[in-house]
């Protein structure tokens, strides 16, 4: 099955039956990283441009190698974000892609709406690989996905995302993302950091975490910029560290054992101690890995409709 | 020019009018007015017969918040653009602020444009500068600019952030029965932010303007009235507590007004949904419940004027991703079609209420004459036609700037005639959307 959509570009508007799909999808990806050689056939043929307008490593490598383990033919486009200040570059960028005929555009972008811009000017699929504070869809699903596979389930659990609310792509789509398949979301971190009216999206807000921290079964760290303390958002990264910092002994309190989760990279000693990054509760190396499982079966799933471009092709 | 109208459903509450005449234009001013003037009266030849049978005659519209763009951003809008769009939208007279390159802080820029006026289809009358450069740091000549023909003075575009320049401002314009119109924002509040703040910010994840960046500037403003005694006008009121502090303020009898724009009055932020650059506007599109107060406000005489904030842009201006995309919409054109669907057919307010506040109130803030519709006054009128369906398209727009959200919309009722000195400049009685020079 395909999903019947053009492009992917956050959780908000897709189903938790597509979103099922995706991950099941993604085990059958998985299993692929067992075998000898870890590439099928499936997008031959298929061309897949990786749109970089901010640096990334992590998420373009993912995509990157997903899309070849599909053998599809990968191109890289990075841009510095000072190239793209004024929009028709976006668009002629888009313009350029289409002529060259690519089949899905996998695109990152410091602007929120960037990608669903694209999306409205390009034939070809749209996949988000973040744009700005507003959706990062894949990072969401293979949160989801690590989550189900470490726990066994996501309905009914309570999850809790720590840190800068606010500016976060990440936290959005896992809001979006957890809600729609049945888990109870808290969000903490200081108020200058936590978004106007985020409750309405569905989470519950707090700026204690130690009582956000009662009862979770998930720990969903976020990255603290630390640029953000020179603008005032927070006073210091001591104060950060000692008021919002997930520590073993913040931890230790807890009745239960909590699954720790990070989407990198990480300020190790900031939002999180070592000692919990490496801790056995720690999944941060296998969302990573789950990472490229996830992006192989959006690709798959993506790429399996007819495209319009193909007539170019 | 000479015409004659016949079957006019006048609304003029200025003068008490409303209902059936006839009216006769000779040489720019209403010559008579009955409820039947005979064709066999007139010489045939020498008058235009225009039949407005179904059709309201309303005086001419003053729009007293616009961006002609000239001199300096012509690519934008020239002052013969902007005329010819704002004949097409029904007004007969426009103030235009001093936002251009170079900033009209001094005589001559002022009399540039008041030349490059004088041709055009509608009156233009300039707005200068408060400040030097619409800097905020030192005051523009001010008495200069007075004789010059400015009729109030504004940093449109930028706030003034210092408290003690905007209270000299607010002094030295009172010898000169200047108002200052006050753009309210705390810059620093704002910083980079490109929309309302609130659930949608939050879900789009937009950086978003706070309601308090503007009454923050709003409350200050009405203290510094208070305080120097000045003649405030608040530009482009948006929010709910904003018309709260100044319905305060003129029940203790500060001199302040305020005006709101026709899409702070239809449009919420919800329409920013879908990243549309055309939805990004200064003030930002505010939530429902700033609307509804909005509506009150204008229903209620609190707000006393709307002003469309007409900003056109260039394409380039308005494409691609909403944090690069400039603030404004182009407004002239779509005015009075959207008060009259949205406010007027549904009872909010009426005909007469829209006279007063794009008519009568702007006239008086500004200093201007506003005679309405009587015998020997300036003919300076429109015809509004509530039965003429039309659909929005940026092509036909007459504006250089094609920014608006409402392209491709549906609206009722329209402006199909426009009469200014007793010359018709713009005639879309038979769909053709003529203006007309000479």
């Amino acid at each position: 099955m395909a999903l019947n959509r053009k492009d992917f570009l956050g959780l908000y508007n897709v189903s938790s039956e597509e979103i099922s799909e995706i991950l099941t999808t993604a085990e059958a990806m998985k299993e692929i990283f067992t075998r000898s050689v870890k590439k099928i056939p499936t997008l031959r043929g298929k061309t897949i441009v990786n749109l970089f307008f901010e640096p990334s490593t992590r998420t373009r490598s993912s995509f990157d190698l997903a899309a070849k383990r599909l053998s599809a033919d990968v191109m890289s486009i990075a841009k510095s974000s000072s190239s793209v200040v004024k929009g028709e570059t976006l668009l002629d960028t888009a313009r350029t892609l289409e002529v060259m005929g690519a089949d899905l555009v996998v695109v990152r972008h410091s602007v929120p709406g960037a990608a669903e811009f694209l999306a409205n000017n390009l034939k070809a699929g749209v996949l988000n690989a973040g744009d700005g504070p507003h959706a990062h869809p894949t990072q969401a699903l293979l949160d989801l996905y690590t989550i189900k596979e470490k726990l066994g389930k996501i309905e009914g659990l309570k999850v809790l995302l720590v840190g800068d609310i606010a500016h976060s792509r990440v936290a959005r789509s896992n809001i979006w993302g957890l809600n729609k398949m049945g888990a109870e979301v808290r969000v903490v971190g200081p108020a200058s950091l936590m978004p106007r009216d985020i409750e309405k999206m569905g989470a519950q807000v707090y700026t204690d975490i130690d009582e956000a921290l009662d009862g979770v079964d998930v720990v969903n760290i976020l990255r603290i910029q630390l640029e953000r303390q020179a603008k005032g958002l927070f006073p210091s990264i001591r104060e950060y560290r000692q008021f919002y910092g997930v520590s073993e002994e913040r931890l230790n309190k807890l009745e239960n054992e909590v699954l720790i989760m990070h989407p990198g990279p990480m300020n190790r000693g900031v939002e999180i101690e070592s000692s919990v990054a490496d801790s056995e509760n720690s999944v941060i190396t296998e969302q990573v890995r789950n990472g490229v499982a996830i992006r192989m079966a959006l690709l798959y799933l993506l790429a399996g409709r007819k495209v319009e471009n193909e007539d170019i092709n | 020019m000479k015409i004659l109208i016949k079957n006019a459903n006048i609304i003029d509450p200025i003068n008490n009018l409303r209902g059936k005449h006839d009216l006769m234009i000779v040489n720019g001013k209403i010559e008579k007015i009955a409820t039947e003037i005979s064709v066999e009266e007139i010489i045939k030849e020498e008058y235009k017969i225009v039949d407005l049978e179904g059709k309201y005659l309303l005086p001419g519209l003053i729009d007293m918040h616009t961006h002609l763009r000239e001199p300096g951003y012509e690519d934008k809008e020239t002052i013969k653009s902007g005329c010819e769009a704002a004949a097409a939208g029904g007004f007969t007279t426009i103030a235009c602020m001093p936002n251009t390159k170079p900033v009209a802080d001094n005589a001559a820029t002022v009399e540039y444009i008041k030349s490059k006026a004088e041709n055009a289809l509608v009156k233009v009358i300039p707005i200068g500068s408060i400040t030097k450069k619409s800097e905020g740091k030192e005051l523009a000549e001010i008495g200069f600019l007075k004789e010059a023909g400015v009729r109030a003075l504004s940093d449109d575009g930028y706030p003034v952030m210092n408290s003690e320049i905007m209270r000299r401002a607010m002094e030295y314009s009172g010898s000169f029965d200047l108002p200052i119109i006050s753009h309210c924002e705390d810059i620093d509040l704002v910083a980079e932010g490109v929309m309302n703040e609130g659930y949608n910010s939050t879900i789009l994840g937009l950086k978003g303007i706070p309601a308090a960046a503007e009454e923050i500037m709003i409350s200050r403003d009405i203290i510094l009235a208070e305080f120097t005694g000045a003649q405030l006008h608040i530009a482009h009121i948006s929010t709910k507590r904003g018309l709260d502090m100044l319905a305060e303020a003129k029940k203790k009898g500060v001199k302040v007004s305020a005006e709101t724009t026709p899409h702070h009055l239809v449009l919420s932020d919800d329409a920013v949904k879908g990243y549309n650059p055309d939805t990004k506007v200064n003030p930002p599109l505010r939530s429902e419940e700033d609307i509804q107060a909005l509506r009150e406000g204008i229903k209620s005489g609190i707000i006393e004027v709307i002003a469309t904030d007409h900003a056109p842009h260039t394409y380039e201006d308005k494409l691609g991703e909403y944090n690069y995309a400039a603030f404004g919409i182009s407004g002239f054109e779509t005015a009075i079609s959207l008060l009259y669907s949205n406010l007027i057919a549904k009872d909010i307010i009426s005909f007469e209420d829209l006279v007063l506040l794009m008519g009568k109130n702007p006239a008086r803030i500004l200093g201007l004459d506003y005679p309405g519709i009587k015998e020997n006054a300036i003919a300076d009128l429109i015809v509004f036609d509530d039965k003429n369906k039309w659909k929005l398209e940026k092509k036909n727009m007459k504006s250089k700037g094609k920014n608006t959200p409402f392209a491709g919309q549906e609206m009722q009722g329209k402006v199909i005639l426009t009469i200014v000195d007793g010359k018709i400049v713009y005639n879309d009685m038979k769909g053709k959307g003529e203006l007309c020079y000479g």
